[in-house]
């Protein structure tokens, strides 16, 4: 291959990156009206875009090889990471999940979400001798232990998120059925000791009003309710950009973070759906597409892993909207606004990039 | 296969789970797309109706309360722009501090801080909340120089019940204050009271609230979910309530309210060709203003715990022993069957019903001699009058004075009348357990015992007298009008009665016998007949307040005031064509003829002479000659 002729841009995957640009495109005009028109939220918005655009780049620079080679390095500073958020963190909401950097704020647990299914992919495809049983542990506990952090800040929705990308992982590494079921056994039975442990009351409220949200529609229920009412009064066309009253007139909570999507589907309506999940299905099938091209198990592994990850999110944010699913604090892939997950999102697409790199040198 | 190669991934594995993981994601893209079409398309009818019913709102709109004038247009009550102080509490940065730099430039009190503070904890903070009313130009002047150091404070001007005449009106006008718990039963008509803050709670704002409130208007506004209007749709505005124009005459009842001044007790004036209210005095009187906003404590405290009692509307609730003034009826009475007015009776001094020792002393000790009708109303005999009483029993002395309204309501439209008492038979059986005895009906002849009667009912009387029997309800409201387009909306239909007698000269007999009070040589109230340019009928009355023993004289400077009797007068003029029947009842005021009769005898000459400008070709000249 010459590299004379390589651009450097040709580490990009690009329909990837077509179907990212489309996201984030969509995502600006439904940020424009979802935060009142507010033009500086938007200018933040593009800067965080180009910020993990370039996290994005540069990651797919990096060869697979190394970033296998570099799991385990990787993983340790993310739970040193959690760890000091514990213990120094800043408290926002009620929860701790911030380092302050001086000039970002940085949420650690973001990461664990790329480290962990690369750590449980780099101990299930490791040559070592160590029997597969003991692999299997080990990958748990590497998946059960950030887990465990991330509930104490609390941060019950990146905990999910982080035990699906690292389970994911596990699953596709052959794990077999019985030992499936018997988690899933475990589960039902340890599930009332997890209702009354581990979960905040505020938790079990959100889970208790899913199943019936107008029982409060005032109190537990007014985030649900009203999502569902924007949602649902939008139709199939939708009311029109900048003209949903539900999302204008500041009805729907947190419109323009997690309940960006009622906004969306109150102005956009079904159409606006379908386009947007058409999006996001291109993403994920194209992540698919590069896994199974792939020829190296690792690689394969961790394109599995993360492009099941992010449906993971577009599929609890939208399940949490348009309720189905309890509200949890995940935001809409690249349309929501804030939090570090755009640049976590970023750098996931960079591994897969890289990965893809993978499939053309061969 | 080897060890090693069980500890390797088997790819054949690893795609099939890619498969299944595919498989997964098609299901739950499914399920999504089921759950948004299913709210888009089933459910959207109902998500629609709940949007709409979320942000569309409707924000009443207050009506402008409908004036009160008087006959000649004088308002008695208007709505003036003052200025409240109004605050947002989450648009102030520092609530205490700005409160408290406030209380300084326009001394708020702690009271209206710690109400202020206690509607906060229950309202939310971006609805305005009234600080502080009817701020002084002066305030208005340093708060509007300040204003910039208060964000989230301003001035609002607002529309307020003002009564320019404050006490002269009070009882009459009444007075509006805030919509209680009280006002609940006539609130709670759906939308009626929509963006009204206040109700007319006595006198004729409350008797003509309806009339007077005017229908709340509203707006169709778009309200964001904290409940800040965002923008008006649609408005239906409101419609003002209507003007009313009362009969009173207020210089009329400023006069009265003057001559009652130092006194406890009322005055009532009517028309009585019309039955119009010229004037309805009670002394003393209050200010009304001080109610509108609610007034405090301790001012309230003051009026309600005065001996003079300011709030009690004497001439409607008020109920005396009528004394000699009912003398003129019960001689209508005694025509009306027969007793002839010419018919001499011999007053000793006393009188004594046969088989009793009991003496009922005349007024005057001595006695009147021989009096026929005329000289026992002029003179005001007793004597004669417990005689005529006694002849003609309780029962038609009852019948034949309610014919004439006694122990009724006249019917005023003001609200909570009294209706006096005409005692009876079957009253004292019912009311006091007792049977009626002889000696009841001698002191029901002089209109004592436990005869009641209102300032306003003596003056309807005397009305029906003055008409020769003509009966109307005395009555404030004139006509209504619309405000907007100045047309009259209704005026009041007076119905008119007959109080029929055998003949109708009786009236003129008992008019004769009444215009002697006063023109007489001997009548009580010849005092006051000095200079008077007209003539006129009237009946002086003295009412004891407290029984006097047997054997024992009554001293009026050597009683307590609380026991003096009361004073009182009845009469209307001219007498060939009556412009005005009046009653004055002078708490504790003593002799009729000394206290009460003057004051009606200034009235009623301020009343002809200078607001209807009769008998008055002299006056013209001298004024023309000053110009």
């Amino acid at each position: 291959m010459d590299s004379e002729q390589k651009s450097i841009f040709s580490t990009l995957d690009y329909p990837l990156l077509s179907g990212i640009l489309l996201v984030c495109s969509l995502g600006l005009i439904i940020l424009y009206s979802a935060s009142g028109e507010n033009a500086d939220l938007l200018i933040k918005h593009s800067g965080r875009i180009v910020i993990a655009l370039i996290a994005m780049y540069v990651v797919s620079q990096i060869s697979i090889s190394t970033l296998s080679t570099m799991s385990l390095f990787l993983y340790l500073i993310g739970i040193l990471l959690l760890i000091l958020v514990l213990a120094f963190g800043i408290v926002g909401k009620g929860a701790q999940r911030w380092i302050d950097l001086g000039i970002l704020r940085f949420q650690p647990s973001e990461i664990m979400k790329i480290t962990v299914p690369m750590m449980a992919a780099w101990i299930m495809t490791s040559h070592s001798m160590v029997p597969r049983g003991v692999k299997i542990f080990l990958a748990v506990l590497s998946i059960a232990v950030p887990c465990t952090l991330v509930i104490l800040q609390p941060d019950l929705g990146t905990a999910i998120l982080i035990a699906v990308s690292g389970s994911i992982v596990i699953f596709m590494a052959g794990i077999s059925w019985k030992i499936i079921l018997a988690v899933g056994a475990v589960g039902a039975v340890s599930a009332p000791l997890v209702w009354n442990t581990v979960l905040y009351d505020y938790q079990k409220e959100r889970i208790l009003t899913l199943l019936d949200p107008w029982s409060d529609p005032l109190g537990a229920g007014y985030h649900a309710v009203q999502s569902m009412i924007a949602i649902g009064s939008g139709g199939v066309g939708g009311k029109g950009w900048l003209s949903g009253t539900q999302s204008q007139l500041e009805f729907i909570p947190e419109r323009s973070t997690d309940f960006i999507f009622s906004v969306m589907s109150e102005e956009f309506g079904l159409g606006g759906f379908i386009l947007l999940m058409l999006l996001y299905l291109l993403l994920v099938v194209r992540g698919f597409w590069i896994g199974i091209c792939v020829e190296d198990t690792y690689s394969k592994l961790l394109a599995g892993g993360f492009s099941f990850t992010f449906f993971t999110y577009v599929f609890v944010n939208i399940g949490m909207v348009s309720g189905i699913l309890p509200v949890v604090g995940i935001p809409l892939p690249f349309i929501s606004y804030g939090g570090t997950s755009i640049v976590t999102l970023m750098i996931g697409f960079g591994i897969l990039m890289s990965i893809s790199q993978r499939i053309k040198s061969h | 296969m080897s060890r090693a190669g069980e500890n390797e991934i088997d790819q054949h594995v690893l795609e099939v789970r890619f498969f299944l993981i595919l498989l997964l994601i098609a299901l739950l893209s499914l399920v999504l797309f089921v759950r948004v079409a299913y709210l888009q398309i089933a459910q959207h009818d109902r998500f629609e109706l709940l949007s709409q019913e979320n942000h569309i709102d409707r924000v009443p709109l207050e009506p402008v309360r409908g004036l009160i004038l008087d006959r000649n247009e004088e308002v008695l009550a208007h709505n003036v722009r003052v200025f409240n102080l109004e605050i947002q509490p989450d648009r102030i940065p520092d609530l205490d501090r700005s409160l408290q730099e406030l209380s300084h430039l326009v001394e708020l009190v702690p009271a209206d801080i710690e109400a202020l503070k206690a509607i906060l904890k229950f309202r939310p903070s971006f609805e305005r909340q009234t600080l502080k009313t009817s701020l002084t130009d002066e305030q208005v002047a340093i708060f509007s120089v300040n204003q910039h150091r208060f964000p989230g404070v301003e001035l609002k001007v607002n529309l307020q019940r003002d009564y320019p005449y404050g006490d002269l009106a009070a009882h009459i006008v009444g007075y509006v204050g805030r919509i209680s718990v009280d006002d609940r039963e006539q609130v709670n008509e759906r939308g009626e009271y929509n963006g009204i803050s206040h109700i007319g709670k006595t006198g004729i704002e409350s008797q003509y609230e309806k009339t007077l409130k005017g229908e709340p208007g509203h707006s169709q506004v778009e309200m964001n979910a904290h409940g800040r209007i965002v923008r008006h749709l649609r408005q239906e505005l409101p419609n003002s309530g209507q003007t009313l124009h009362l009969s009173l005459d207020i210089m009329l009842q400023k006069e009265a309210m003057a001559a009652l001044d130092g006194y406890e007790g009322a005055v009532v004036a009517i028309d009585p060709g019309t039955g119009e209210v010229l004037a309805l005095a009670s002394a003393p009187g209050y200010d009304p203003n001080l109610f509108v906003n609610g007034i405090s404590q301790s001012q309230y405290s003051l009026l309600n715990d005065s001996e003079q009692k300011p709030l009690f509307n004497r001439s409607i609730y008020g109920q005396y022993a009528p004394g000699s003034t009912i003398k003129g009826f019960i001689s209508l009475v005694g025509l009306d069957h027969g007793f002839e007015h010419d018919r001499k009776v011999y007053c000793p001094g006393w009188y004594s019903l046969p088989n009793s020792n009991r003496r009922y002393r005349c007024w005057k000790r001595t006695g009147h001699g021989l009096v026929d009708g005329h000289s026992a109303i002029e003179r005001s005999c007793d004597v004669y009058y417990y005689n005529l009483a006694t002849r003609l029993g309780i029962d038609r002395l009852q019948e034949g004075l309610m014919r004439f309204g006694f122990g009724q309501k006249t019917g005023i439209d003001l609200p909570s009348e009294r209706s006096g008492l005409m005692p009876g038979m079957e009253w004292k059986r019912t009311a006091r357990n007792r049977p009626w005895f002889p000696g009841d009906t001698v002191n029901a002849g002089i209109g004592q015992g436990y005869m009641l009667m209102t300032p306003v009912q003596l003056a309807s009387v005397t009305a029906i007298l003055a008409n020769r029997g003509v009966a109307i309800a005395p009555h404030l409201l004139k006509m209504t009008e619309n405000p907007i387009t100045q047309q009259p909306e209704s005026s009041v239909v007076t119905e008119q009665e007959q109080v029929e007698l055998k003949e109708d000269k009786f009236y003129d007999e008992v008019i004769e016998s009444m215009r002697r009070v006063v023109h007489g040589e001997n009548g009580t109230a010849r005092g006051i007949r000095t200079d008077m340019q007209y003539e006129m009928a009237g009946k002086t009355g003295t009412a004891q307040v407290v029984g006097i023993p047997q054997g024992q004289s009554y001293d009026e400077d050597d009683t307590p005031k609380q026991y003096r009797d009361h004073s009182l007068f009845v009469g209307f003029a001219p007498l060939d064509d009556p412009k005005i029947a009046i009653s004055v009842v002078i708490e504790h005021g003593g002799s009729g003829s000394k206290v009460a009769a003057p004051i009606a005898r200034r009235l009623i000459d301020y009343y002809l002479l200078e607001r209807l400008n009769l008998f008055a070709s002299d006056v013209d000249v001298t004024t023309i000659n000053e110009a």
